[in-house]
């Protein structure tokens, strides 16, 4: 099992979890976070205080998924987020050793 | 505000004046005055429009500036303060700022009117008409809003780091020591009505002995006054007592507690200006009662007061706009939020006395300098004024007050300057630039000193007492937590 974890732009989130869906990955989870890669900044001038701001708004989504599905979902991601402007994001995929339902107690990829 | 208009109270002019009315008062001695319920209703009115600029307006406009963790402390701040003032003003503060103080009636008034002693329902107070008086009830809580709101805008320029404790009992010693005594010498007069009365028993007066005694009681009422209002500097609502005064306080005190931790490296960005601008237009709104209420009655001088603060406030939100966007690229909201509370600044000493192109000129060039004072200088000089007091309120207030000077002039559309013993005709050949502009000096620089040394003192003193500036760590996790327990959002 692995987790991916997918850094992209805010407005490409219900494209990507509807390229998500239709591969058959049903679960997932968002944050909000603020991150800056090769994507500049902007400034912000507030009355004499001019800051130049360059954590943007991006939104983080992790989902876990069996070994067989790895490939898809990373395919899916990329294709659904991507704008080929800067700032299009990162996937990151680590290893996962367990997971669990805590409803009924169903584990590994029975759980995903 | 006082019968603050203009008056050179010498008393042969005086005389001179009220034998040219003859006996348009002739009926006076024998009726008392009865108030006029358009003008009580709309003192009443007014007074509310400016509680609404405490609270929430001015709570609203300086919290959203600041950062999410010190909401609430600028709320609480304000709301504290208008709640505390009113009860010192009732105790002694409407006492010591508008009594005759005796043999220091030119610098303080006395003790009087403490617990509002004397004062009932029937009780007057003479207004810029002759023969016309407001409740003094309506009067006098009219008069306390202007009480609550200055020491409020102080807390502006040392937002963010200032412990509440050291706050509150600054206020109390500023608004007791600092403010009472500024709003006497700026807008305490005698009764005009008294005087007028005075002058006629003189003239009246038939032997030596009797006109001598009258001469003296006219002497007498007519050294009654505040020093800055007898030496003719005009402050229609208060650019001098209410902003240059909270100004120049407000920088002394960002000064003596310094920068805020992290100032000049960290973002400290508004958190809603969403706030900033409901809180903005609340002030616009309710300084209609602040400046046209100043007035005392509903009429044609209201009206005057009222279109001014509509028109120089224009003038100067959309004068900032333009200027911000041409200067640094972009139209902001604050920019033009803050224009418009420039505007309002500037034209409070002038609302009854100037034009309304006077206005508008007066709105559209004092948006440039604050804009400059907010941004250069205070980048160049380096202080931390965290919501820019100084630069709008004490930097508009200044402007405002000597524009005043120019502007009141009828041939550039003012008001002229009006006897208020005599307010049936303009006395417009009166008007000189320079010595009005003198008395307007006058009125800045000993407001600058007064307040700005005095605060110095105070800020001093309560540093020694408990202490200003809340520990880092505190400072660091924000004011709401750690003076107030709360968090202004859970969500």
């Amino acid at each position: 099992m692995k987790i991916v974890m997918a850094v992209i732009k805010p407005f490409k989130l219900e494209e990507v979890r509807d390229a998500l869906t239709a591969i058959g990955v049903h679960g997932l989870t968002v944050t909000e976070v603020k991150g800056y890669g090769r994507q500049k900044g902007h400034t912000e001038i507030y009355r004499g205080a001019e800051y130049a701001v360059s954590f943007l708004p991006k939104i983080k989504i992790e989902v876990a998924v069996a070994d067989a599905l790895l490939e898809r979902t990373i395919e899916a991601i990329i294709a659904a987020a991507k704008t080929g402007q800067i700032g299009d994001g990162k996937i990151f995929v680590t290893s996962l050793e367990h997971a669990l339902r805590i409803r009924t107690g169903e584990a590994d990829d029975a759980a995903l | 505000m006082s019968f603050h208009r203009p008056a050179r109270l010498g008393s042969a002019a005086l005389i001179a004046t009220l034998a040219a009315i003859g006996c348009t008062h002739a009926a006076f001695a024998a009726d008392a005055p009865v108030p006029n319920k358009g003008d009580t209703a709309w003192m009443l009115v007014s007074t509310l429009l400016v509680l609404m600029m405490s609270v929430p307006g001015l709570a609203l406009f300086y919290g959203g500036l600041v950062r999410a963790k010190n909401m609430l402390s600028i709320l609480t701040q304000v709301f504290a303060i208008v709640a505390m003032v009113g009860i010192i003003w009732t105790l002694y503060g409407y006492s010591l700022a508008f009594t005759d103080g005796g043999s220091l009636t030119n610098y303080v008034g006395g003790f009087s009117k403490a617990l509002l002693a004397g004062v009932d329902a029937n009780s007057t107070v003479g207004t810029f008409s002759n023969g016309v008086v407001i409740p003094e009830y309506a009067y006098l809580v009219f008069q306390m809003t202007f009480a609550m709101i200055t020491p409020a805008l102080i807390v502006g320029a040392f937002a963010e780091r200032m412990k509440f404790s050291a706050a509150m009992l600054f206020v109390f010693l500023w608004v007791s020591i600092i403010y009472f005594p500024l709003a006497h010498w700026v807008w305490y007069v005698a009764s005009p009505d008294d005087i007028a009365a005075a002058a006629k028993a003189v003239a009246a007066a038939t032997d030596g002995a009797a006109k001598a005694a009258a001469q003296a009681k006219l002497d007498d009422l007519t050294g009654s006054v505040g020093w800055l209002a007898g030496a003719g500097a005009l402050d229609f609502a208060g650019g001098t007592v209410v902003h240059i005064n909270a100004g120049i306080a407000g920088l002394v005190g960002a000064l003596m507690i310094g920068k805020r931790v992290g100032y000049g490296r960290e973002i400290m960005a508004p958190h809603s200006l969403t706030m900033t601008m409901i809180g903005a237009s609340l002030l616009w709104v309710g300084w209609f009662g602040f400046n046209a209420g100043s007035n005392l009655e509903a009429n044609g001088g209201a009206a005057l007061a009222f279109v001014n603060t509509m028109v120089a406030t224009a003038g100067a939100a959309f004068s900032w706009l333009m200027v911000e966007w041409m200067a640094k690229g972009k139209p902001s909201l604050l920019g033009i939020c803050s224009g418009a509370v420039a505007g309002l600044v500037a034209v409070t000493p002038a609302a009854g006395f100037c034009g309304p192109i006077g206005a508008l000129v007066l709105g559209l060039l004092v948006s440039p300098l604050c804009l400059f004072f907010v941004s250069t200088v205070k980048n160049a000089l380096g202080y931390d004024d965290a919501l820019d007091v100084f630069g709008v309120h004490c930097i508009g207030g200044i402007f405002g007050a000597l524009m005043t000077g120019l502007l009141v002039n009828p041939a550039l559309g003012g008001a002229g300057l009006t006897d208020y013993t005599n307010i049936t005709g303009n006395n417009a050949g009166t008007y000189d630039l320079v010595t009005q502009m003198i008395a307007q000096g006058k009125a800045v620089i000993a407001t600058l000193l007064w307040s700005g040394i005095g605060s110095a003192i105070l800020y001093k003193f309560v540093d020694l007492v408990v202490g200003l500036r809340v520990p880092v760590d505190a400072e660091r996790e924000g004011l709401d937590i750690t003076d107030h327990g709360e968090r202004a959002y859970n969500m």
